[in-house]
């Protein structure tokens, strides 16, 4: 399939109820994930813009999400908003998103890959894009190295942290 | 702008209490430090003492630190580790975690000892537990070793190299609390 079929163009933004955006990152035997509720983004023929604001980060432990706002992490109170902007490309139903990402102030290439449905009509007539992405970074590149080692002597938590989108997006009217 | 200046050591005669005076001599005016001398008189922590306000002596130490602009530690090495005085000084301050008033504060830790290694274990130990408080940890590492040899018998620092490197620390920690301030 072409990469031109079914462009979205026109401009469409998040709509915060119907999305997530998230992280993912190995921790001991399990995973550790987050959800960041507060956030913003916009697909502008062909141009993806988000931001969300740390400070929401949703943890299920207060003393973790203490933790992870702090300087050894996100250092959220310098570094209060993570955004990203990229170009996306279409084939079929895969999207890819090939852009830069920016964490505590260090901005680094990233690529977002994952599915696009739409565009299409909703119940209510709004013109809704589905878009499902994720990127895998690597946070040392970001300035966030805690570790503690398991009495194994293997870090406790991962290096590679997959950031996930799950956007429905809404065609604003012109 | 305001350091407080925390030595890990209640001793008298204390190398570490000895390099906080020679840090207050080399701070640029402008620059109060401040060295506290309260740690002894902080109640051993208990979780059943950890109310709102806490013990008196804990609530005054809480508000130097939130005072403060920045705060500087001097600390000796106990068997590889932090004096254990010190350690219960930061537990209380640590309550609680996620408002704590070591929160975002700039802080920078050095090391003295009589050994060789100028007691590199504990400030160690001491940035990690500090970074586990959600401070800001500056990249500040200075061991002193022979630390007795460097003070004259009034322990007064007498080591220009030292008194030299507390001056950069000093800086690094006043740079990394300016923008705080700006903020």
């Amino acid at each position: 399939m072409s990469t031109t079929e079914q462009q979205t163009t026109g401009t469409f933004a998040a709509d915060p109820v119907h999305s997530h955006v998230g992280f993912e990152v190995p921790y001991a035997v399990a995973t550790f994930s987050g959800e960041v509720p507060d956030f913003t983004a916009t697909l502008a023929d062909g141009h993806l813009e988000g931001s969300a604001r740390i400070e929401s980060i949703q943890l299920k432990d207060e003393t973790l999400q203490a933790h992870v706002l702090s300087p050894e992490f996100f250092d959220a109170e310098r570094h209060p908003v993570l955004s990203f902007s990229g170009e996306l490309s279409r084939d079929g139903d895969r999207a890819t998103v090939e852009g830069e990402i920016t964490m505590k102030g260090i901005t680094q290439p990233a690529t977002l890959e994952g599915t696009i449905v739409g565009p299409t009509v909703d119940h209510f007539g709004a013109t809704r894009v589905g878009l499902k992405l994720e990127a895998v970074v690597d946070r040392t590149a970001f300035d966030m190295k805690w570790n503690m080692p398991l009495p194994s002597g293997e870090p406790a938590l991962g290096n590679e942290v997959t950031l996930k989108a799950d956007l429905t997006l809404v065609a604003q009217e012109a | 702008m305001r350091v407080l200046a925390i030595s890990g050591s209640l001793r008298r005669d204390s190398n570490n209490t000895a390099l906080l005076r020679a840090l207050r001599e080399e701070a640029p005016s402008g620059v109060d430090v401040e060295i506290w001398d309260g740690l002894k008189q902080l109640p051993p922590y208990d979780g059943d003492d950890d109310l709102v306000p806490g013990p008196a002596t804990v609530e005054a130490f809480r508000s130097l630190v939130r005072e403060a602009d920045a705060v500087f530690f001097a600390t000796p090495e106990y068997n590889s580790s932090i004096p254990g005085a010190l350690k219960n000084a930061l537990d209380w301050a640590s309550r609680p975690l996620a408002t704590n008033a070591f929160r975002n504060k700039p802080v920078a830790v050095i090391g003295s000892s009589a050994g060789a290694f100028g007691g590199v274990w504990a400030a160690a130990e001491l940035r990690k537990v500090l970074g586990a408080m959600g401070a800001r940890v500056t990249e500040v590492e200075v061991a002193v070793g022979h630390a007795h040899e460097k003070l004259d018998d009034d322990g007064r620092l007498v080591d220009d190299d030292v008194r030299a490197a507390l001056g950069e620390s000093l800086e690094t920690l006043l740079a990394e609390a300016a923008p705080a301030l700006a903020a």
